[in-house]
Formats: C-alpha cells, sequence, structure tokens
C-alpha cells in the first residue's frame, strides 16, 4: 500500500482514539509532539491499527517504533508478507 | 446517545468523542468507585467512565497502585479513606493467587491452600468494610488458560482448575452471606467470550493488561449494569410485540390456527423458547406488558393457542390497538405506575423500534433483529434486568410461579416397567382432527416410516376434507409428561364402511415408543367408533423396508388374523369392539375440550 494513502487513513484512526478532528500526522509524529498521546491511547493505537489491518505487532516490534514514520513503514512490511 | 447500538470496534475507536458527548448530559449522578487492582486496570476504567455515562451517572475513579490490591485494602489503606468512595472494585485474576496447590498436593491440603487464599480476601472484604461505607464488588475467577493436568486439571487436587473452582464457590458463599459484598461473575464472562479471546499475552506482557479489549469490554459492561443494580437503576418492565415477536405469522392475518407456537416446526419451537424465555424473566419479577398493532379480541386470541407458554395473566399490562406505539408504552407506564427509563421494548419491526427510541426519552430498545432464535441472547447481552440480590418477595413470589413438578430423580428405582410409565406422569389429548392441527397432521403423515401400519401419504387438501367427511374417524394424540410437551405424535385414521371400520392409517412418531400410546388411541378409537355404530375394527400391515418395528402391532393390541399373504406379506386384522374394556393404564386421557 502507498504509505501517503497509509498515513491519511493513519491520520483518520489517530483523529478518532485521540478525538482531535483536525490532527494533522506527519511520518515524524511520535508521542512527545502530538497532544494526550499517553500509554494507555497508544495501547489503544496499537489495537486499533491491528484491527484495521488484520495484523498482529510483535512484542519485540513495538518498543523499535519511534514515530508514525516507523509504524508505516512496518505496516508495509506486515501487509507484504500477508 | 446509546453505546448498546455501536460494536465493539466503533466503541474503541470512538470512546474519547463518545466520552465527550456523554459526560457533557446535564442531570448525571455522581458515583465515586476505588478500583484496586491486580494487573493494569486502565482500560477497564477507561471502558466503564463510558458505560456509567451512557447509564446517566458521572463516575470519579480512583485505582490503586499496580497490583497493590492487597496492601491499598489492608495494610495502608489512608489513600482509599481519603477518597471515600461508594463502591470499591476488587479486580484480580488467577495471577493474584498467592499460591496455587503444586501438582502432588494431597486432598487434605488442597482444603487449606482454598482456606489460606478464601483467608487473605476475607482480610481484604473485612478492612473495606470498617474503614469506609462503600459497596465492595469482587469479581471471581477466571480458569487458568493453561489446564497442565488436561481434563484432571479439574479432578486431581493438584489440579489449579479444580482450586479455582473451589475458591468461587467460596467466592459465592461469601456474597450470598453478606449484603455489603457483590460479586462480579467473570468466570462467567470469561466462558462467554472464551477462554482463548480473554487473555491477550502481548498485551500482558507488553502493558499488564491481562484481557483483550473484548475482555476487557465485558467487563466494563458487566460492573455498569451492577452498578445500576445497586443505585436501583435496573429495569423493570419487558414490552413485547406480539406478531413475529412472540409468535410467528400475523394473527389478524392467518388467525389463530395459523400463527406459528409449539413443538410442530422448527419456527414454532423457536417461538416457543423466547415465550419460555419471558415466562422465566416474569418468574424472577420482571413485569411483562403487551404492545401491539392488531385488534384487542384478536391478539388476546393468541395467548388461548394451547401452545402457548404465555397466557394472559402473566402479562401486566396490555395494549392492542392502532394507535402509535409509543403512544400506548407512555400509557403502559401511567398505568403500571413505572418510569419509562425502567422499560426494555421488543420488536421485530425496526421502523416501530426506531420510532419507539427516538420518541421515548430513557428507553431501553434492544437491536433484536427479526430472528427469533437470537432474541433472547440480545437481550441478555443488554444485562437490562441485574438484580443485586433475591428480596425475600423475588424469592416468595417466584416459589409461587414455580410449577411443583417434582424434579427427575435420577436414583429412582422402579420395580417394573408400569411403575416407570407411571413416574412420567403421562397425559395425553386424544381428539377428532382440528384445523388448527391438520398442517402438522399432514407433515407427520408423510415423513414417519417406521412406526406406520401402512405408509400412506395424504396431502393436506386431502387430509382437509378428510377431516370434513363424516364417513371417516380422524385422531390425533398428543403426549406431555413431567418433563415437557411431545407435541402431536401420533395420527389414527379409520374410513367407515357400514359397521366396519376400517383403519387406513395408524401412525406414531419414535420419540413416544414404548410408552402404551397406542393403547391410549386404541381406547378412544373404540369408543369414538361405538357412538357412531360401529362393530368391528379392521387393520392392515403393509411391510415396507422401514416398518418392521410394527409387524406384530395387532397382534400385541389383541387383534385377530384374518388373512397374510405369502408373497407381500401383508397381513389383516380384526377387533370386535363389542366387548371391549378400555386398557390404558398408564396414561391419562384429557377430557376432549368442545367450544
Amino acid at each position: 500500500m502507498d504509505s501517503n494513502i497509509l498515513l491519511e487513513e493513519l491520520q483518520s484512526i489517530f483523529r478518532d482514539i485521540l478525538d482531535q478532528p483536525d490532527l494533522v500526522l506527519t511520518r515524524g509524529s511520535n508521542a512527545n509532539n502530538v497532544e494526550d498521546w499517553d500509554s494507555l491511547a497508544h495501547i489503544n493505537l496499537v489495537t486499533a491499527i491491528e484491527k484495521r489491518y488484520k495484523i498482529k505487532f510483535a512484542l519485540g516490534e513495538l518498543q523499535e517504533l519511534k514515530d508514525v514514520g516507523d509504524m508505516i513503514d512496518l505496516i508495509q512490511v506486515k501487509l507484504a508478507a500477508k | 446517545m446509546n453505546l448498546d447500538h455501536l460494536s465493539i470496534d466503533e466503541i474503541l475507536l470512538k470512546r474519547r468523542s463518545l466520552r465527550r458527548q456523554l459526560a457533557a448530559v446535564e442531570g448525571l449522578q455522581s458515583v465515586r468507585i476505588a478500583v484496586l487492582g491486580g494487573s493494569t486496570t486502565n482500560e477497564v476504567v477507561d471502558l466503564l467512565e463510558l458505560f456509567l455515562l451512557d447509564s446517566g451517572f458521572q463516575p470519579v475513579f480512583h485505582q490503586s497502585e499496580y497490583g497493590r490490591f492487597y496492601e491499598d485494602a489492608v495494610l495502608d489503606p489512608a489513600d482509599l479513606i481519603a477518597f471515600a468512595p461508594d463502591i470499591v472494585y476488587l479486580h484480580t485474576s488467577y495471577l493474584n493467587v498467592q499460591s496455587v496447590p503444586p501438582v502432588a498436593c494431597s486432598e487434605k491440603d488442597f482444603q487449606s491452600y482454598v482456606e489460606d487464599e478464601l483467608g487473605r480476601y476475607q482480610q481484604i472484604w473485612q478492612s473495606i468494610e470498617q474503614n469506609v461505607p462503600a459497596q465492595i464488588i469482587q469479581n471471581n475467577f477466571e480458569l487458568p488458560p493453561h489446564a497442565f493436568l488436561g481434563n484432571l486439571d479439574s479432578v486431581s487436587s493438584g489440579g489449579a482448575s479444580r482450586f479455582f473452582l473451589a475458591l468461587n464457590a467460596e467466592f459465592a458463599r461469601a456474597a450470598a452471606g453478606d449484603p455489603r459484598l457483590t460479586l462480579q461473575d467473570v468466570h462467567r464472562l470469561s466462558a462467554q467470550i472464551g477462554l482463548a479471546n480473554w487473555f491477550d499475552w502481548d498485551r500482558y506482557f507488553g502493558y499488564k493488561i491481562l484481557t483483550t479489549s473484548e475482555g476487557s469490554i465485558a467487563l466494563a459492561r458487566s460492573l455498569a449494569s451492577i452498578v445500576r443494580a445497586i443505585y436501583g437503576k435496573s429495569r423493570k418492565v419487558l414490552v413485547l410485540d406480539l406478531d413475529n415477536t412472540l409468535w410467528g405469522g400475523v394473527i389478524g392475518d392467518d388467525g389463530v390456527d395459523g400463527i406459528q407456537i409449539g413443538r410442530e416446526t422448527p419456527v414454532a419451537e423457536a417461538y416457543t423458547a423466547f415465550q419460555e424465555y419471558c415466562l422465566m424473566l416474569r418468574n424472577r419479577g420482571v413485569l411483562l406488558a403487551v404492545c401491539s398493532k392488531n385488534n384487542e379480541d384478536v391478539a388476546k386470541q393468541g395467548f388461548e393457542h394451547p401452545d402457548s407458554v404465555l397466557k394472559l395473566e402473566h402479562i401486566s399490562c396490555f395494549k392492542a390497538n392502532w394507535e402509535p406505539k409509543h403512544e400506548n408504552i407512555l400509557a403502559i407506564a401511567k398505568e403500571l405506575n413505572l418510569g419509562v427509563d425502567s422499560f426494555v421494548f421488543v420488536d421485530d419491526n425496526p421502523a416501530e423500534r426506531s420510532i419507539v427510541e427516538s420518541q421515548i426519552g430513557g428507553i431501553a430498545v434492544p437491536n433484536v433483529g427479526n430472528e427469533v432464535s437470537k432474541y433472547a441472547a440480545i437481550i441478555e447481552a443488554g444485562r437490562y434486568f441485574e438484580p443485586v440480590a433475591m428480596s425475600e418477595e423475588d424469592i416468595a413470589r417466584a416459589a409461587l410461579y414455580q410449577t411443583n413438578a417434582a424434579r427427575a430423580s435420577s436414583e429412582a428405582k422402579f420395580a417394573n416397567y408400569g411403575e416407570y410409565l407411571d413416574s412420567l406422569e403421562m397425559a395425553a389429548e386424544i381428539e377428532r382432527f382440528k384445523p388448527l392441527y391438520l398442517e402438522r397432521i399432514a407433515q407427520l403423515t408423510n415423513k414417519s416410516n417406521q412406526f406406520n401400519l401402512t405408509t400412506r401419504r395424504y396431502t393436506l387438501a386431502e387430509m382437509e376434507a378428510i377431516s370434513r367427511d363424516e364417513q371417516y374417524i380422524g385422531l390425533y394424540g398428543k403426549l406431555s409428561d413431567r418433563f415437557g410437551d411431545n407435541g402431536l405424535i401420533s395420527i389414527v385414521l379409520g374410513r367407515r364402511e357400514d359397521a366396519v371400520l376400517h383403519i387406513d392409517l395408524w401412525l406414531m412418531s419414535c420419540r413416544v415408543l414404548k410408552r402404551d400410546m397406542e393403547l391410549a388411541m386404541l381406547d378412544v378409537l373404540v369408543s369414538e367408533a361405538k357412538i357412531i355404530g360401529i362393530g368391528t375394527l379392521v387393520g392392515a400391515y403393509l411391510p415396507t423396508k422401514k416398518n418392521g418395528m410394527v409387524e406384530d402391532h395387532y397382534e400385541k393390541l389383541g387383534f385377530d388374523p384374518v388373512s397374510l399373504d405369502p408373497d407381500s406379506k401383508v397381513s389383516v386384522w380384526t377387533l370386535d369392539v363389542s366387548g371391549y374394556i378400555p386398557r390404558t393404564q398408564h396414561i391419562k386421557i384429557m377430557e376432549p375440550v368442545h367450544g
């Protein structure tokens, strides 16, 4: 899947989970520069992404993610492997 | 706003905006809830907040430090006391038990493991009860994820499954004896979802959340229903539509004979099961009301159908007319003197559901769809009628309703087969064909192969003609026993020629074999035959590949042999009815109801 489309779809999920309808997501977005991206929100985001793309992140993989760009890359790898 | 109509995924995705919208409602009731957990409880609390807001509460939460449920309750309760909770929720799992019996545990030691663990929880409950004037909600245990001893895990004194089941029994005893302790049945919740969908080990190792998000939602929904019950907000009235809700078909068009209820078709069985579900709710104190677009006299006929489980006496308020349903429901509320926020409305018609929900604030309108086999499960999932305890009146009322049918005692020994038959308390309804049953009669005629003397097939139209023809005696038999109603299970059809009655058809469903039902049928057949001046019965056995079991049917009934065709093996039998004495001993034959 094209990474720009993926970014747009993730933006929609982030807007729902964080209840921020105007949130603009970039590859550089992370828990420090996005408001309310706390640990519980992070769990909810991961769960929502797993459900949306029917993929499952492994424990080790989640710890490697620094920002949205990493997330997009990992989702693409997972989708390609399906 | 109604969370019941949202899918789990929608709730998870939109929960923040849902919370914002729900919290904006005015007049919410404040409730302070302390959560003492054995694992991370943030997700459950987050979801519980949502469901409580949806139920009209404004919850404020206090959560113990991770895993410190015992310490915060017993050793250092200062924070708990300062928070002044209305409710303390103790959320612990199988992982929080201090010591599970080892595999080599003896029977004697097993008991002490159970008592030790119970003692720790008793300490917690006592400390909370002494320190804060709050209601305690304690969950019992799900089964552990692995049964190391396989099936023996629930049997052996070293089995963890058996240990948690024993602990759950102790928790139940404790809750039954302590009005301030309410049990949350996580054992059942986890079973409903399935243990494979209950635990999520990635989430546990990553964030110390033990359950899947589905599991957390189930926990939160169940908790919200308990909180509603504690505050007297459980619902009390089930308002029911009639056509295609309590029976199949439209009684105004199909007539009472045409509606689907009883045991005769799969669809009828499903409606009967739903009526039984409604009756169970009624027997534990939920009021039933009817709201139907029908003429009242026509609608009430449905409850006089012999197979209707629900009778008019079970309905506390009956509204059948052509006024809009929401107006009728408001009238029901007025008559019962109860708020509509204690009502649940069940209707197969989505348009009626929608208008009732939009016109009446606070009423619950579950989306039951239009498949009767799913109604009960959907209503159950809403957890509308949660009782917090059974009051003495509840129990007295339930006892009153209870049929006094003796329980099946599997230990009972019988001196002979007749005694066993007597113990079944059988009652038969054996009468001339009735329009109500013609469809079932034709159906049974066309599918019975084993207990069928002639295997003659008749269409519904032929049976209808026969039922009006005075040359025929058509009898149907229904048999009930103390385990329930077996429905219409036997047919005998006699055709008159002067003083002789030729038995064209004699068949019976195999579910009532060896019950002496054939004797009962014969008794009634003879008595009906005598009334119209018949002196002799003539029966024939036409062998097929499947009906060998009735080869000696007429011989056993005392008929005399007339002929046996050596090729076809067709045998003909006769019975002189003049000196006939009724033979049924073990079945009570009900007096026919005329009119």
